[in-house]
């Protein structure tokens, strides 16, 4: 699949701000036998004193930027050609639990992509016990491992309201599981968090959803905004598989990612702060279009 | 050795000495640092406790009180935290100090500057290649689950290779004599001037002594540091700041403190930004580079664009300048990884595979519990193990909530070995050390205390230098447990006796190393503003010490507040936020806790014996607020805080160097000083204004007697406002304080490309307009209006420098 992208993100201050620095993490990833980057670019206005890309610890594209003049606005506007590579063999399903925790102990890596990094409780998702109670009768010693997390997800899906009035960005995961409400982001975390508990390593995926679902589906929840969902390690062989709470589905086709982390803040979209005197709002708009084929 | 044994060695000495050591117990299977383990008063000290014991009560007391009064006078603190609030204590310094052989102290700082060169290597390692990871020498885990491991710091190189400068190591000895390690310090250790501070205090009470027995001094090692640090710059001539999170940390003091003794800016994060991958500093004269920062924040503070993204002390972007290698940092960000408890696990091990030998000095016995060998053998073994958090950087001694002590938790309750095994990976077991005691003096009288040593090191040229001395913590009771100083533990000097004599070296001797002396001009934005504040809250105090004595002498004079002048100068008083109705009111004693805040940020730009006298204003101010009564019994007291806050503005004046910081501090008391003259002008000069208040501008203005000699009359409306708003000879005359904005001005950097800042321009506009009129051209109107001119001209002075 082709995907048009387009990220609109939108500030407007009640003073002018001065001093700005930025990281952003909007740019979608290359990905070996995933996704291809076709071309992507991030336009910032008004115009940086200075711009700097890279790459960050976990291998996401970052831009850091500084303005220079006090500014009453500011965006931050991506587009991105992406090609979604399907899968070139099933997923095969892996090892049970007692196996995935052998096959963890020979691992001596601190690489990006080892699950190392993905098992101990990260800034935004702590251990937590309510959700470690609610996971606890997912654990079963024959069952495959991506069956074990395939459960979790549709069990997420099932208890949790998908529900955008009831938390915003800072809303501890724990509130959002206690009132079984939130978004993307929420699903994610409780799910990241209960994928730990049961030993099973987890981490944090943003990226776009595909704004109208292909004919004859249902549009997806999320897709007006980034998304969020999850990737959970299931065993040397079978490597990282991506799901997605919020839509009780697996991340494949309909999903572009931009960046993998430990949680939400290892990812944020855009982070640093202005220095202001009066209040601000925001405003962000997703566009992630199928092209024809081709493309 | 026993009770006994001690009984027979003091019957040898003469009674006082007998008396001195009567209730010096050792405790059975602990060494102790005064007597060897045949129970022998060690030789090193022999001369110290003759000395000791050859001093009656009261030449005991006498010395013992000379060091007390140098860490008042010097104002040495620290911050204690309670659970909401943090308070500054004194440092509580134990008088008798730690005496160690210089052999043994030669033996130990080898071993430590071996240890230091190993942690460099670990710390290379960690944030580079990884190679003990997948060698198998570090369960990847230690790493990954370790707040101190920041992955925005993986594959940055320090500019000049090496990631530590200065570290620490807490030391004590064990019941078999040998020394341990019992803590990396690795992060930003603090202490070195708090050492160096116990130094000063104790020599106060024991020089000679300490000159007889050659013990070493301590000023070289810091001469070495700041000439290192200074080498790490372009050229060894670029500019050095020292770091702080600011006067709320607990060991702000010392960073003000070293600060002013090495000579380099004290710098808070909003001092710095990062432009074009260069860090530099905000001053009043525009951006300055920055070629070496010491550090004194823990690493996740530093940036919050990468780190910490609460962070307010921290500079966004500093991280990308590190990786530019535009400026060298001290200690590499990061660094704090090294500390970790569960660290001490695996360093043995990791000495022997990087340097092919063993730790010449060992650290305490660790087990880190995520591996199963070593769960199970702690488990086994917990009757003499603490478990506690594996992350933490705390020492052996300094316990988290769920901490198991000798199988117990601190509920007292044994511990469930299943909860272990849950949560094996966040525990770490460290073996129960009993540590050595040393003496310290309770009620004239010498008692063992438990002991444990902080040493400092620098990275030299010539490799580590290591602090011949350092500081030692003494338990409050006998219990080796009982040691933090935030649980009312106490700090000892740390002689190191040597058995010739040394070169005396102090570092304000040492004037040859070619130091920069240009970089006056460099005053941080935020200092300035601090300072200016400064200026405004200590005269806007003295305004309202002024106006409420002239209120209670009133009071005095007739027994009643209830006349027209008298409910006049009350309005006053509410204007300026007094409550005439509280003899020494709230909003006094506000402004002059603002006023040491503001000090307080800025502690290493003025003298000691400034920040003592602000703290004594305070201090008596609150005391009065307690007694005093209105009326004769307050003008007296007031009398009393006008002479001690001219005792501040008098020590500033006197002794402060006349460069930009005494500029703003001189400006912003200028500026206050001006609005409350044109406040009191305004209101005692109107038509409808009370009898008597034209009396009282003068007195209130303090031109009593020139009012006398000068005019030869009566007060009348023309004569007042000549004398205190247009008299440029006259120091409270309004004239008098715009000619000296306009001279502190004329030294205030120009903006680039400009001849004069708005600033300048503004100032000689307000001289122009006072030098040309004559006291009848002055309406009410014309006052107000000078009231509000003058009061815009902070917000001026702020848009030009402060930004």
């Amino acid at each position: 699949m082709l995907y048009d992208i387009k990220l609109a993100i939108d500030y407007e201050f009640e003073t002018p701000a001065n001093a700005g620095r930025h990281l952003l993490r909007m740019l979608p990833r290359n990905i070996d036998g995933v996704q291809r980057v076709l071309i992507s670019n991030v336009d910032s206005q008004p115009e940086p004193a200075e711009r700097l890309d890279s790459l960050d610890f976990f291998g996401n594209q970052t831009v850091s930027l500084r303005l220079g003049e006090p500014t009453e606005t500011e965006s931050f506007h991506m587009r991105a050609r992406v090609e979604k590579l399907p899968r070139a063999a099933p997923v095969n399903s892996g090892p049970t639990l007692a196996m995935l925790q052998d096959e963890l102990a020979t691992i001596h890596s601190l690489e990006p992509e080892s699950p190392h990094h993905f098992l101990p409780q990260s800034r935004l998702v702590k251990t937590d016990k309510a959700v470690a109670d609610w996971a606890a009768p997912f654990k079963n010693e024959t069952m495959p491992i991506v069956e074990i997390v395939s459960r979790i997800c549709s069990g997420l899906h099932a208890i949790m309201k998908f529900d955008p009035q009831s938390t915003d960005v800072d809303t501890p995961m724990a509130e959002a599981f206690r009132k079984r409400r939130g978004v993307c982001q929420d699903f994610t975390h409780i799910m990241i968090a209960a994928l730990r508990s049961l030993h099973i390593p987890a981490g944090y995926v943003s990226g776009f959803l595909r704004t109208i679902p292909p004919k004859g589906s249902e549009r997806l929840e999320g897709a007006d905004a980034m998304h969020a969902w999850v990737r959970a390690w299931c065993g040397s062989q079978t490597g990282w598989v991506e799901f997605d709470p919020t839509n009780n589905m697996r991340a494949e086709l309909d999903h572009v990612i931009v960046a993998y982390g430990r949680d939400y803040f290892d990812v944020a979209p855009v982070k640093g702060t202005l220095r202001l005197a009066g209040g601000q709002a925001s405003h962000q708009s997703v566009d992630m279009v199928p092209l024809p084929f081709p493309g | 050795m026993t009770p006994a044994n001690n009984a027979l060695n003091h019957a040898e000495m003469g009674a006082e000495m007998a008396d001195l050591l009567s209730a010096y117990n050792v405790l059975p299977g602990i060494a102790d640092e005064l007597y060897d383990e045949h129970g022998n008063i060690r030789p090193v000290w022999q001369p110290f406790l003759h000395h000791l014991a050859g001093l009656d009560a009261d030449a005991l007391e006498l010395v013992l009180a000379q060091a007390n009064q140098y860490l008042r006078d010097g104002g040495v603190y620290y911050r204690q935290y309670q659970k909401q609030t943090s308070v500054e204590k004194e440092w509580p310094l134990s008088h008798v100090p730690l005496l160690i052989e210089k052999a043994e102290w030669d033996t130990l700082a080898t071993a430590l500057s071996e240890r230091a060169d190993l942690l460099e290597m670990m710390m290379a390692d960690f944030y580079g290649e990884n190679r003990l990871v997948k060698d198998g020498f570090l369960p990847p885990q230690v790493l990954a689950s370790n707040p101190e491991w920041l992955r925005p710091a993986v594959g940055i190189s320090p500019r000049d290779g090496h990631f530590l400068h200065h570290v620490a190591f807490d030391i004590g000895r064990g019941p078999n004599g040998r020394w341990w390690v019992l803590g990396d310090r690795t992060q930003a250790p603090s202490g070195a001037g708090f050492a160096l501070e116990t130094r000063m205090a104790t020599s106060r009470s024991f020089s000679r002594v300490m000159t007889e027995n050659n013990v070493m001094r301590l000023a070289g090692f810091f001469r070495q540091f700041r000439d290192a640090v200074q080498a790490l710059s372009t050229n060894g001539n670029g500019r050095v700041g020292i770091l702080t999170p600011g006067p709320l940390n607990d060991t702000y003091f010392e960073h003000a403190y070293i600060a002013r003794y090495l000579g380099f800016p004290l710098l808070q994060g909003s001092d710095l930004t990062v432009q074009d991958g260069k860090l530099h500093m905000r001053t009043v004269s525009g951006l300055k580079p920055i070629d070496v920062l010491w550090r004194r924040v823990d690493s996740s503070w530093m940036d919050p664009l990468e780190l910490d993204e609460n962070s307010f002390i921290g500079t966004p972007g500093i991280l990308d300048a590190l990786r530019e290698q535009s400026f060298t940092l001290v200690n590499a960000v990061g660094s704090g990884v090294l500390e970790t408890r569960a660290m001490m696990a695996f360093t043995p091990r990791i000495c022997e595979h990087l340097t092919g030998k063993p730790l010449t000095l060992p650290n305490i016995a660790t087990w880190w519990c995520g591996s199963e060998d070593a769960l199970e053998y702690a488990i086994a073994n917990s009757a003499r193990m603490t478990f506690d958090n594996a992350m933490s950087t705390g020492l052996p001694f300094e316990h988290g909530d769920n901490v198991v002590i000798a199988g117990k938790t601190l509920d007292g309750l044994e511990v469930n070995a299943d909860w272990i095994r849950r949560n094996g990976e966040r525990l770490a077991a460290q073996e129960i050390l009993s540590l050595s005691t040393s003496p310290a003096l309770v009620n004239g009288r010498l008692v063992a205390r438990p002991m444990s040593l902080r040493v400092f090191l620098a990275r030299t040229a010539n490799g580590w230098c290591v602090m011949p001395g350092g500081f030692a913590r003494i338990g409050h009771s006998g219990a080796s447990t009982d040691i933090s100083m935030q649980r009312g533990g106490a700090v000892c000097d740390v002689w190191v006796v040597s058995d010739h004599k040394e070169v005396p070296d102090t570092l304000l001797q040492h004037s040859g190393t070619g130091y920069r002396r240009s970089d006056l001009g460099a005053l941080p934005s935020t200092a300035a503003d601090n300072l200016l504040w400064l200026g405004r809250y200590v005269e806007r105090a003295e305004d309202q010490i002024r106006l409420l004595r002239a209120y209670h002498l009133r009071i005095a004079e007739t027994g009643s507040a209830d006349y027209p002048l008298a409910s006049n100068i009350a309005g006053q008083l509410e204007l300026i936020g007094a409550d005439p109705e509280e003899v020494i009111p709230k909003g006094l004693i506000a402004d002059i806790e603002a006023t040491l805040r503001s000090a307080g940020n800025v502690r290493d730009r003025f003298s000691i014996d400034g920040w003592n006298a602000l703290v004594d204003l305070l201090k008596t101010a609150r005391e009065f607020r307690k007694r005093v009564s209105a009326g004769d019994d307050a003008s007296r007291a007031y009398s009393v805080l006008l002479r001690k806050v001219s005792g501040f503005t008098g020590l500033v004046h006197e002794n402060m160097y006349h460069f930009m910081g005494w500029r703003f501090l001189s400006i912003g008391r200028a500026i206050e000083r001006s609005l409350a003259m044109l406040r009191l002008l305004g209101e005692t000069t109107r038509d409808d204004a009370p009898e008597g208040s034209l009396d009282l501008a003068i007195e209130v203005g303090d031109s009593v007697m020139t009012h006398r000699r000068r005019y030869s009359v009566a007060t009348d409306r023309d004569t007042v406002i000549d004398l205190l708003l247009l008299d440029e000879m006259n120091p409270r005359s309004v004239h008098f304080q715009f000619r000296a904005l306009h001279e502190h001005a004329s030294f205030l950097p120009h903006p680039e490309g400009q001849r004069m800042s708005e600033f300048q321009v503004r100032m000689t506009e307000l001289v122009t307009s006072l030098a040309t009129v004559t006291a009848e051209d002055i309406t009410h109107e014309r006052l107000a209006g000078l009231a509000t001119e003058t009061g815009e001209l902070h917000d001026l002075l702020s848009r030009t420098y402060l930004g």
